[in-house]
C-alpha cells in the first residue's frame, strides 16, 4: 500500500512547492524563471537530436551530393582525377560546366545495362529463395517452444555475426573442381568428371542466398512471432483445413514480415561485390563489381559516380518502400 | 496436418545444415596437414603456427581489432542518441529526413557508401586539410556511420518495448529529463547496449568493401589482407584464421546469450515480487 501511495503524495507536495515558489517570488521573477527553465530544456532537446542529426548530415548525405557533383565532372589526370564544376573568370563570372558525358556513356554502353539488368535478376531471384528457405524455419521457430526458442534464433544469428567474408570463402572449398562436392561425387562414381560449379552464376544464387538468410529469417520471425494463433484456432473451428489456413491467415498476416525480409536481401545483393567477386566467373556481370572495377581498376572516379547514381536511382523505390514499412512497423509497436 | 508436422521440422534441419555446413568444413580442414585443403592427409595444427608467423595478418588483425573498438564505442554513443530520438521525440523539424538518414544505411550498398564517403574525405582534405590523408581515422569514421543505424535501430525497438510509465512517473516525482535518461532508462535498455556495441564490433571487423575505398596505404584491414590472399586460391592458413574467428564469436554469443537469460529471469523475479508487493 505504502508503496503505491507515496508518488501521489510527492507529486501534491511538488505542486504546493512550486506554487508556493510563485507566490513568494512574484509574478515576474516566476515567469523569467520558468522561460529560463523552458529555454534550458529546449536547448537540451536540441543538442540530443542535433548531434546524431549532423553526423548523419555530414557523413551519410552531404557525400551523396559530392558523388552527383562529380559524376558531372569529367575525368582528369591528375589528384583528385576529376575537374571542377565551376571557376571563376576574372573574379567575376562564376562558369559552371556540367558534363552529362558520363551518364551518356553509360546508356551508350551495354555492359552497364547488361550488368544493371543482370544485378537486379540474380538478386531477386535469390531473394525468392531465400524467402522459400528462409520462411519455413522463421515459422518453425515461432511455434517451437518458448525455451528453445532462444536457443534456435542463436543458431541462426551465430553465422550472421562470423565474417561474411570466410563465409563466402567457405564456398569456394565446396564448389570447386577438386573441391568436397566433386570429392564426394566421384568416390561414390555417381560422375566421372568433376561438374564446374566454381565461377558460374549458380555459385553466385548460392552465395547470396546463404549469406543473406539471416536477414530474412529474423523479420520473418519477428512477424510470425506476435501472430495471433487464435485467428487459427478459430479458422479451425470454421472447418478450414490448416493448409487453407496458412495460406489465407497466416501467410497475408505475415505480409510486413516478408516484405522487410525481402527489402533486407534484395537491395544490397542488387550492390554486391564480393559475392560476385569470389564465387562469380568473368562473365558474372554485377553492377558492384563495375563499380569497383571503374574505380580501382580504370581510376575513373566520375565514371563510378555516374554509376553510383545510377544504381541508387534504381533503388530509390525499394528503399523508400523498406522504410516506409520500418516507419509503419515502429507505429504499430508504439 | 501430418504434412505439416513433416514438413516444417525438415526444412528447418536441412536450413540448418545449409547454415553450418560450410563453417564446420572450414574448421575440419583447418586441422589438415595438406596444403590442398579440400584433401585431408592426416591431423596437423601447423597452419596455426603459421598463422602466428605471419606478420601481414597480425598487423592487419591488430589494426582491425583497434578500429572495431573504437568504432563499437562511439557507435553505441551516437546510435543510442539517434535511437532515442525516434523513439521518444515524436515532432520536431526534419524528423522524416532523421529517420531516413538513420534507417537506409542499413539497406545502402556497400559500394555506394565507400565511393560516397571516400569522395567525402578527398574533398574535406582539399577545402579543409582535415582529414590528412585516409586510414585509421577515415576508416573508423565510415564504420562508426554504418554502425550507428544498427545500434540506432536496436534501441529504437528497446525503447518502443519498454513500459513508458516509469519515465513518467519519474519526470511527476521531478526528476530532470536527464537525469531520467542515466538513472532509469539507460540501465533497463542496458542489454540493448551491449548488443549493440556487440554488433557494432562484428560489423567492423567484417567490412571488407568500404574499408577497401577509404582507406590509404599502410593500413590494411584484417578482411582486406584475406581478400587479396582468398582471390589468388583457397589457403589453410585462412581456414586456421576463420576457426579463430568462429570460435571468439561462437563463445561471445554463448557468453551474452547466457547473461541475457539470466537478467530477463532477474526481471521476471523482480516484476513478480513488485506484484506481490502491490497485491499487499
Amino acid at each position: 500500500m505504502s508503496t503505491r501511495g507515496a508518488p501521489a503524495l510527492t507529486k501534491g507536495v511538488n505542486r504546493t512547492a512550486s506554487t508556493a515558489v510563485k507566490r513568494i517570488s512574484g509574478f515576474g521573477l516566476g515567469a523569467v524563471w520558468h522561460g529560463l527553465r523552458r529555454r534550458f530544456r529546449g536547448l537540451g532537446r536540441a543538442s540530443v537530436i542535433g548531434i546524431p542529426y549532423l553526423w548523419l548530415l555530414a557523413f551519410f548525405l552531404i557525400p551523396f551530393v559530392i558523388v552527383l557533383k562529380i559524376s558531372l565532372a569529367e575525368t582528369e589526370i591528375a589528384q583528385p582525377p576529376y575537374t571542377s564544376l565551376w571557376y571563376w573568370i576574372e573574379h567575376k563570372y562564376l562558369n559552371i560546366r556540367l558534363n552529362l558525358g558520363n551518364y551518356q556513356y553509360l546508356i551508350q554502353d551495354s555492359l552497364y545495362w547488361t550488368a544493371y539488368l543482370n544485378s537486379v535478376k540474380i538478386a531477386a531471384v535469390s531473394t525468392v529463395f531465400c524467402l522459400l528457405v528462409g520462411y519455413p524455419i522463421a515459422y518453425g521457430i515461432a511455434r517451437a517452444r518458448p525455451d528453445r526458442r532462444i536457443l534456435l534464433l542463436m543458431l541462426v544469428i551465430l553465422p550472421f555475426w562470423t565474417s561474411f567474408l570466410i563465409r563466402v570463402y567457405a564456398w569456394i572449398g565446396i564448389l570447386k573442381t577438386n573441391g568436397l562436392i566433386n570429392n564426394a561425387l566421384m568416390a561414390l562414381g555417381i560422375v566421372d568428371t568433376p561438374l564446374v560449379m566454381m565461377q558460374t552464376d549458380f555459385a553466385v544464387y548460392l552465395g547470396i542466398v546463404y549469406s543473406y538468410l539471416p536477414f530474412m529469417i529474423l523479420p520473418l520471425y519477428a512477424n510470425l512471432e506476435k501472430l495471433d494463433l487464435t485467428l487459427l484456432e478459430a479458422a479451425a473451428d470454421l472447418g478450414c483445413r490448416p493448409s487453407k489456413a496458412f495460406f489465407r491467415v497466416t501467410l497475408p498476416l505475415s505480409m510486413p514480415g516478408i516484405l522487410a525480409g525481402s527489402m533486407l536481401v534484395f537491395i544490397p545483393a542488387v550492390g554486391e561485390f564480393v559475392i560476385p567477386a569470389l564465387l562469380g566467373g568473368p562473365d558474372t556481370l554485377m553492377i558492384g563489381r563495375i563499380l569497383w572495377d571503374e574505380f580501382f581498376a580504370n581510376r575513373d572516379w566520375p565514371v563510378a559516380s555516374a554509376v553510383a547514381i545510377a544504381l541508387l536511382l534504381l533503388l530509390v523505390i525499394p528503399i523508400v518502400l523498406f522504410q516506409y514499412n520500418q516507419a509503419r512497423a515502429a507505429e504499430a509497436k508504439s | 496436418m501430418n504434412q505439416r508436422r513433416f514438413f516444417v521440422p525438415t526444412a528447418m534441419v536441412l536450413g540448418f545444415v545449409f547454415l553450418y555446413a560450410p563453417i564446420v568444413s572450414l574448421i575440419v580442414f583447418s586441422f589438415n596437414k595438406s596444403k590442398l585443403v579440400t584433401v585431408w592427409a592426416g591431423f596437423s595444427t601447423q597452419w596455426y603456427g603459421a598463422l602466428l608467423q605471419n606478420d601481414q595478418i597480425l598487423q592487419a588483425a591488430w589494426v582491425s581489432l583497434r578500429i572495431a573498438t573504437l568504432n563499437a564505442t562511439a557507435a553505441v554513443v551516437l546510435g543510442t542518441i539517434a535511437g532515442f530520438v525516434i523513439a521518444r521525440f515524436r515532432r520536431f523539424r526534419g524528423r522524416t529526413l532523421f529517420t531516413g538518414m538513420v534507417m537506409a544505411p542499413l539497406v545502402m550498398p556497400e559500394v555506394i557508401t565507400g565511393l560516397s564517403l571516400l569522395l567525402l574525405f578527398v574533398a574535406m582534405e582539399a577545402a579543409l586539410g582535415w582529414p590528412a590523408g585516409r586510414g585509421f581515422l577515415t576508416i573508423t569514421i565510415a564504420h562508426i556511420t554504418f554502425s550507428m543505424a544498427y545500434v540506432a535501430v536496436i534501441i529504437q525497438s528497446r525503447l518502443s518495448d519498454m513500459d513508458e510509465s516509469i519515465e513518467e512517473a519519474a519526470l511527476d516525482l521531478g526528476a530532470r529529463p536527464a537525469k531520467i535518461f542515466f538513472q532509469i532508462t539507460l540501465p533497463i535498455i542496458a542489454p540493448a547496449l551491449v548488443a549493440g556495441w556487440l554488433l557494432s564490433f562484428t560489423l567492423s571487423l567484417d567490412d571488407l568493401v568500404i574499408a577497401s575505398f577509404v582507406s590509404g596505404p599502410g593500413s590494411s584491414t584484417l578482411p582486406m589482407v584475406i581478400f587479396s590472399k582468398v582471390r589468388l586460391g583457397v589457403s589453410p592458413e585462412i581456414n586456421a584464421l576463420a576457426t579463430i574467428l568462429v570460435a571468439v564469436v561462437a563463445i561471445g554469443t554463448i557468453i551474452s546469450g547466457i547473461f541475457l537469460a539470466r537478467q530477463r529471469r532477474a526481471r521476471e523475479r523482480d516484476m513478480q515480487m513488485a506484484k506481490a508487493d502491490i497485491a499487499d
